[in-house]
């Protein structure tokens, strides 16, 4: 079990981790969410005792990790696939972890088996793909035979095969009663492999709850509707919104409604006068539920590519359509944020 | 103390697992003994044209250690890796979170390191003596003579207290780039210039390697005016050894990793 109270880091005057608070229980997967520099790995990091918070506490099994009687033995970790030195061959990498931790060496033969890396066990790691790389830093952490389980992002670069190996071996190593915490960016992924939920963003806790309760609370379903011009799209919204609808413009120029049927909407377009171009029925992805929650606490935010000093488009490409009034605007800012220089001056009639 | 055992296995694994260990300390032999070898038979060919008072101060011994200025370069290579390949690569988080008491780590890894710097630098210091004074010939000195069974321990001790050194200062700096780019010029020229320039003469003797270069010198020349004796300047040099171990420890203990 692992015990977060009110942890907080900050680098300077930038808080990475804010007043985090949590419970990772053992016998299941807690799958930890982020967009990219949420604080995840610093979170990881400060569990395994390497990065002191700035205040609150983490504990591992009641202990901070370097109070630990035996941590390696207690606690194993993967934070990061390339921490390894190229020049090295996989078995004598694992050899230093296990003897650094007071593991006997025929453990090394064990973990490489369980990870299928026995047939390159000697070859310099120099040369291992990121998915080889992923089985290294795996077979790592599973060296201790440990009861509590870090992994930070362990799907990253490999395979569907791979995929499908890592999200069996999470389950399993929970079904033996093990904590398993593995963070991750992708909803997606999550979803299939995780049994509890802690989803973060800018440091701070957004969600703490079951896969089952998460999907049952953002899984809402919607309507595409398009319609041909910019006016009768106005006019739509409108009468959508009249009738009680949620309506949000979507980046290509339909609208996305909520809280109408598919009918009922069609019912009201035609009492408008306005023509459809689209209309479909839609469920929102547990992606979307994921992007709706993090999407004020994204860091890295793509801006409209205005090609301003290009003149034509290439022949071929078709124009694509106008883009809403409040797309790509800028989030609100934190307190003693500076805000986001690309995304106040924009003109949606230059934008194509 | 069951943990330093760990840590000494685990370090002993990790620098004979990867190649530059051999390089390094292979370079370091053939540069110091090589060179060493051929200053002194350069230095016998020409003896016979050197002035009276070249003469008196002719150092045998100290000539066939010439090589050790550039040899050293490859000790620090070594020192230099074996601590910031923990950071380049990233493994010091796996070998941190593995044991979390940081000073043991840190001691125990340069314990191994200064024990196989120790090992090749004694080596090293009684072949480049043999070979040099062959090379010398009848100008040559002998083992038993005054002087000279110390200053050939010292070489080997020297060549010891570089790479710890090397390795104090790649703990606190982390880079690999910024550790060598800051010891090698260092080392090879800076202390050198600031040790012999008059101007800077009499802080440049203070320099960790000028010092330290005394304990291989059995001739004092005329006109030194080094305040210390052979020992008394590998004693100044153990201070700055010291110095730098205390910094790479705190940095080490306070820092995030």
């Amino acid at each position: 079990m692992i015990e977060a109270v009110g942890l907080t880091k900050r680098y300077g005057a930038k808080t990475a981790v804010h007043n985090l608070s949590f419970q990772v229980r053992p016998g299941a997967v807690t799958g930890f969410l982020g967009p990219n520099g949420s604080g995840k790995s610093t979170t990881m990091r400060m569990i395994l005792g390497l990065d002191m918070p700035t205040s609150g506490r983490v504990t591992i099994g009641g202990h901070p990790y370097h109070k630990l009687p035996n941590a390696p033995r207690q606690v194993g970790a993967l934070l990061d696939a390339k921490a390894v030195h190229g020049g090295r061959s996989a078995r004598m990498h694992l050899l230093s972890l296990a003897q650094l931790a007071g593991i006997p060496a025929r453990r090394v033969d064990e973990v490489l088996g369980v990870v299928g890396l026995q047939d390159v066990a000697r070859k310099r790691s120099k040369g291992f793909s990121l998915g080889m790389g992923q089985r290294l830093g795996i077979a790592a952490a599973l060296l201790g035979d440990p009861a509590v389980l870090l992994f930070d992002e362990p799907v990253n670069g490999l395979d569907p095969e791979g995929i499908l190996w890592v999200r069996n071996l999470m389950k399993r190593l929970a079904a033996e009663g093990r904590t398993v915490f593995v963070s991750s960016h992708l909803m997606s992924e999550m979803a299939l492999t995780a049994d509890h939920l802690i989803v973060i963003g800018r440091g701070q806790l957004l969600a703490d709850m079951s896969v089952k309760d998460f999907i049952s609370a953002n899984s809402a379903d919607f309507a595409r509707v398009r319609a041909p011009e910019p006016e009768s799209r106005d006019k739509l919204t409108a009468a959508l919104v009249e009738a009680g609808a949620q309506v949000l413009p979507e980046p290509d120029g339909a609208l996305r409604v909520t809280g109408l049927t598919l009918p009922r909407i069609s019912d009201i377009a035609h009492d408008a006068d306005i023509r459809l171009w689209e209309l479909s029925p839609h469920q929102a992805s547990l992606e979307e539920a994921y992007m709706r929650m993090t999407q004020t606490a994204v860091d890295y935010r793509s801006t409209a590519d205005r090609r301003h000093g290009f003149q034509a488009p290439p022949p071929g490409l078709p124009p694509t359509g106008p883009v809403p009034p409040n797309w790509g605007e800028a989030y609100p800012a934190l307190p003693g944020e500076q805000p986001n220089p690309y995304t106040t001056q924009r003109d949606s009639k230059d934008v194509r | 103390m069951a943990v330093a055992a760990q840590v000494l296995r685990s370090e002993w694994t990790k620098v004979r697992s990867v190649s530059s260990t051999v390089w390094t300390l292979g370079i370091a032999v053939v540069v110091t003994v090589g060179l060493g070898a051929l200053i002194s038979a350069l230095s016998k060919r020409d003896f016979d044209r050197l002035s009276r008072q070249s003469k008196i101060e002719f150092d045998p011994t100290f000539t066939s250690f010439a090589g050790m200025g550039l040899g050293q370069l490859a000790l620090i290579v070594f020192g230099v890796l074996v601590v910031s390949n923990e950071y380049s690569t990233g493994m010091i988080r796996s070998s941190l979170a593995a044991v979390p008491q940081r000073g043991t780590f840190l001691f125990s890894k340069i314990t191994v390191a200064a024990g196989l710097a120790f090992a090749v630098g004694m080596i090293t210091s009684f072949v480049t003596f043999f070979v040099g004074q062959a090379m010398l010939g009848s100008h040559g000195a002998r083992l038993g003579d005054p002087g000279v069974l110390r200053a050939v321990i010292g070489g080997g001790l020297y060549m010891t207290l570089i790479t710890v050194f090397s390795m104090g200062v790649a703990t606190m700096l982390r880079s690999p780039l910024l550790s060598l780019g800051i010891l090698m010029p260092f080392f090879f020229l800076i202390s050198s210039i600031l040790g012999n320039v008059p101007a800077t003469k009499k802080v440049g003797r203070y320099l960790p390697d000028q010092a330290g270069q005394k304990v291989m010198q059995v001739v004092t020349p005329l006109g030194d005016e080094a305040p210390y004796g052979p020992w008394g300047g590998f004693g100044i040099m153990v201070l700055w050894v010291v110095g730098a171990l205390a910094g790479a420890y705190i940095l080490l203990k306070r820092r995030d990793a």
